[in-house]
């Protein structure tokens, strides 16, 4: 089966720091994948590569057997670490404005998102909480109909009870043979509804196994394990 | 609301053993229809695949058969069940022995505290 993304050899320097250093990984459709790691490890240089907004030092990423370009930004919906939105603009504003440049883009799975978590769409981005703001985003990013998902901390300022919705709305609403690729903090709380996990440690893998694999080698949860394995 | 599951036991182990109790407790009725498998993932508050493992190995055991189209049925086996209903008893008392052993008690202790408890219920 061809894989949806496949890394090589993929290193990348700033300066005299190597960020990451030659490293491999394949993803598949139809997979949830936390990307887990410690503050510097090189998650968010590992997804700017992916999504073409930095060139390796050396090796390739490859999505469906390309290279980072035009083909690959119209099936990758990437959740930034940090906001490029405009402030003074309206959320339905926002929406029209992907929707035109999305042809993947759907208002109506926008708006339901909208409704279901209290946001109005007539407010000015502004005006809302960096958690609410995070939700927009979030919604913005969830409603394309994309081939792989890429979600750097997408739940980490969004209350509890959002964060369940979202995190059902992952399992339910996105197509079969989507993948997910997620970094975050917030690893007992997404647990459950991953396939895989990536341990990410001084720019390299250092683990990628299924959250059961884990469970039934080392007897404990992968929030616990990365505890261990990441002990300060 | 999610499923409540322990952290370190593999989730696919822990929702056939949900599915199971319900199974035995008659939620699921013998020949009925389970949910689909985005449906039971959806209330587990877990990964589809996850979900789909489990219903695969309960498929193995012969307590849930599929339908080559629609779906997933309980098995009728009477008798199949019965020893699930055995099984899954057995391993209740025995974690409650254990944990019981733990605080000290002897077994002819353990009966008396059971008898009580069986009469205070009534």
């Amino acid at each position: 089966m061809e894989m949806l993304l496949e890394c090589r050899n993929l290193s990348k320097k700033y300066g005299n720091f190597c960020a990451l250093s030659d490293l491999n990984l394949s993803l598949k459709h139809g997979e949830i994948i936390g990307l887990l790691g410690p503050n510097g490890s090189g998650k968010t240089t590992l997804i700017k590569l992916i999504n073409g907004l930095l060139s390796p030092s050396s090796g390739e990423v490859l999505i469906n057997n390309q290279a980072p370009g035009i083909e690959s930004k119209r099936i990758i919906a990437y959740l930034p670490e940090r906001s490029y939105l405009n402030n003074w603009m309206k959320i339905n504003d926002i929406i029209s404005y992907f929707d035109d440049f999305y042809d993947n883009f759907s208002k109506e799975r926008a708006y339901t998102m909208l409704n279901k978590l209290h946001l109005n769409p007539s407010r000015r981005l502004r005006t809302l909480s960096k958690g609410d703001k995070e939700k927009v985003q979030l919604i913005l990013v969830m409603s394309r109909d994309a081939d792989l998902y890429i979600l750097d901390e997408p739940i980490g300022g969004v209350d509890p009870a959002a964060r369940d919705y979202i995190l059902n709305t992952i399992i339910t609403n996105y197509n079969e043979n989507a993948t997910i690729l997620m970094s975050t903090h917030l690893i007992s709380d997404i647990e459950n509804i991953l396939d895989r996990v990536i341990f990410i440690k001084n720019g390299g893998i250092v683990l990628n196994s299924s959250v059961d694999e884990i469970r039934t080698e080392h007897g404990q949860s992968v929030n616990a394990l990365f505890r261990e394995v990441f002990r300060c | 609301m999610a499923w409540a599951l322990d952290n370190d036991r593999p989730i696919y182990l822990q929702l056939m053993e949900r599915i199971q109790m319900d199974i035995i407790s008659g939620k699921y009725p013998p020949g009925g229809k389970l949910p689909s498998v985005r449906e039971l993932a959806l209330d587990a508050a877990v990964n589809p695949n996850t979900m789909q493992k489990a219903l695969s190995e309960l498929e193995r055991s012969g307590i849930v058969y599929a339908q080559r189209t629609s779906g997933r049925f309980i098995t009728e086996d009477e008798h199949m069940l019965k020893e699930l209903k055995a099984q899954l008893a057995s391993e209740h008392i025995k974690d409650f022995l254990s944990k019981l052993k733990q605080l000290g008690l002897k077994e002819n202790e353990i009966l008396e505290l059971i008898e009580h408890a069986i009469k205070e219920d009534d």
